[in-house]
């Protein structure tokens, strides 16, 4: 994203974009990433539910994943889900993994 | 000078009533106040004027003074006019949500009767409380008489609404000398205030339900700093507006208001610079000291914040002394907050005259004209004789 000078901005920080959170990626202040077990996930949307930065990424009606470019690794999907479906790892390790 | 459009009705008030009545005429959509000596009598009479119906402001007995700027915070937010009074402790009370208030470019208008911060424990006037506020993004303006009082209370709207300023504005009347002292003023007729003040057609409103906006939101150190550049430029926008507008009220009641005013300053060689009610105290010892030969002149700031730094430094330039007097100190600082304005203007735009700063009046202290007759002979002396001792100097003390 551009950043804009201040000549250019809305002043007192409005925000007049309906939405706009989408635009701020908050991925990066994660310290530990979820990750879903897809063989014990029943698709019960209660993580979906919970989540405050809105990150269960859902297609027709099933949990796919979790957005990561927003998920601040909070685990309250960890914590809530009944299924204990879903684990946590260090952002570090889980980047290796993914690598 | 055209003659005025209105005539005003004289009366007799002290400067609480006389701002309590400028409320009412301005009739704001919120107003949220605590009481606090010596600012009580404004809150007083204006809850008076809504228990009788006279006015039709959503009156908000808050608990304390931070809750009453989070509440006018919440009016403006909300589209609204939301004004507010307080002094002292009640201002500092107030000074994380002063930012607030600023930051989201909310013009709420604040009356302020200064008073001295504790301890010890003292009612009586000083500047603590509003140069503590110096920084924290409101246009300050600073009453010499219960007219200017009732006068600024009235501009403040009007220069906090500019769409060019959209700032918080406060005007500051010094407690007890003005607040509670009984002045002859004259009031503008209600539908001429009215008039002058207008309707309110904020760009943004939470209530605007077809254009959703979120007000106060974070930010980090992507947005934070150029949102602070911005309100400075305001600030600097606001040195154009203030005088236009002290312009077009001056058509209306033939009292014409500008950044600041300069008394016998012209073609004066030795000059004060004062803030307040004091301002009136020096016109007379000026008057006094032309009489005898002295060429003495005075530059009373109306505007303190946005600083005019251009119009200060024009004024004084070709002086041979001046002396700054300021009603509050900052301890551990080299001056007073207002010498530190005037000698970085008087610096930045090539002048060094001789300088005297004066701290005096902490905790109500009567300054009286002796005593400007001295700070007058302190500047002939250093142009004479060159600065000798501390550029700060204690005026009223025992020593």
């Amino acid at each position: 994203m551009t950043l804009k000078t201040w000549r250019e901005i809305l002043a007192g920080g409005l925000i007049t974009d309906a939405g706009n959170t989408e635009e701020y990626e908050t991925g990066s202040w994660r310290s530990h990433r979820s990750i879903i077990d897809m063989d014990k996930c029943t698709h019960c949307m209660i993580c979906w539910v919970y989540c405050p930065d809105g990150s269960i990424m859902v297609s027709d009606g099933k949990v796919i994943g979790i957005d990561l470019a927003h998920c601040k690794g909070c685990g309250i999907c960890v914590h809530e889900c009944p299924r204990k479906a879903i684990s946590r790892v260090e952002e570090a390790l889980a980047k290796e993994g993914v690598q | 000078m055209v003659s005025p459009k209105v005539r005003g009705k004289p009366v007799a008030l002290d400067g609480d009533r006389a701002v309590a009545e400028a409320i009412r005429q301005m009739s704001p959509d919120v107003v949220a106040a605590y009481p606090i000596t010596p600012q009580t009598e404004i809150v007083m009479r204006f809850s008076e004027f809504v228990a009788n119906g006279e006015v039709d402001t959503e009156f908000i007995p808050v608990e304390s003074e931070h809750a009453a700027m989070s509440a006018c915070i919440g009016a403006s937010a909300a589209g609204g006019r939301a004004q507010t009074a307080t002094a002292g402790a009640g201002l500092a009370f107030m000074w994380e949500v002063l930012w607030v208030a600023s930051g989201t470019r909310l013009p709420i208008v604040m009356h302020v009767v200064n008073r001295s911060l504790s301890a010890p424990l003292n009612i009586h006037c000083d500047h603590s409380d509003s140069m503590g506020a110096r920084d924290a993004g409101w246009i300050q303006l600073y009453d010499e008489t219960v007219q200017e009082a009732y006068d600024n209370a009235i501009q403040a709207l009007r220069i906090a609404e500019h769409p060019d300023v959209m700032l918080p504005t406060l005007h500051a009347m010094d407690g007890f000398i003005l607040g509670h002292g009984l002045e002859r003023l004259e009031l503008l007729p209600d539908d001429a205030v009215r008039e002058f003040v207008g309707v309110y057609k904020p760009e943004h409103s939470l209530l605007d339900v077809d254009h959703p906006v979120t007000y106060g939101p974070m930010e980090l150190t992507d947005y934070f700093f150029e949102h602070k550049r911005q309100q400075a430029a305001a600030m600097e926008r606001a040195l154009e507006i203030i005088p236009q507008i002290g312009e077009e009220y001056g058509m209306l009641t033939g009292r014409y208001y500008g950044l600041m005013e300069g008394y016998r300053l012209e073609d004066a060689e030795f000059a004060t610079v004062a803030l307040g009610s004091t301002a009136g105290t020096i016109k007379t010892v000026v008057d006094e000291l032309r009489d005898q030969g002295v060429k003495a002149g005075l530059l009373k700031l109306r505007c303190f914040r946005p600083f005019p730094a251009t119009t200060v430094a024009e004024a004084l330039g070709d002086k041979k002394a001046i002396a700054v007097l300021d009603r509050s100190l900052s301890f551990g600082a080299q001056c007073g907050p207002l010498f530190l304005e005037v000698i970085t203007a008087l610096f930045t735009h090539g002048f060094s005259p001789k300088v005297l700063n004066y701290a005096y009046g902490l905790g109500g202290r009567d300054i009286v004209p002796a005593q400007i007759h001295q700070v007058y002979k302190d500047l002939i002396d250093i142009d004479r004789e060159g600065l000798a001792g501390p550029s700060l100097r204690y005026l009223g003390l025992r020593e």
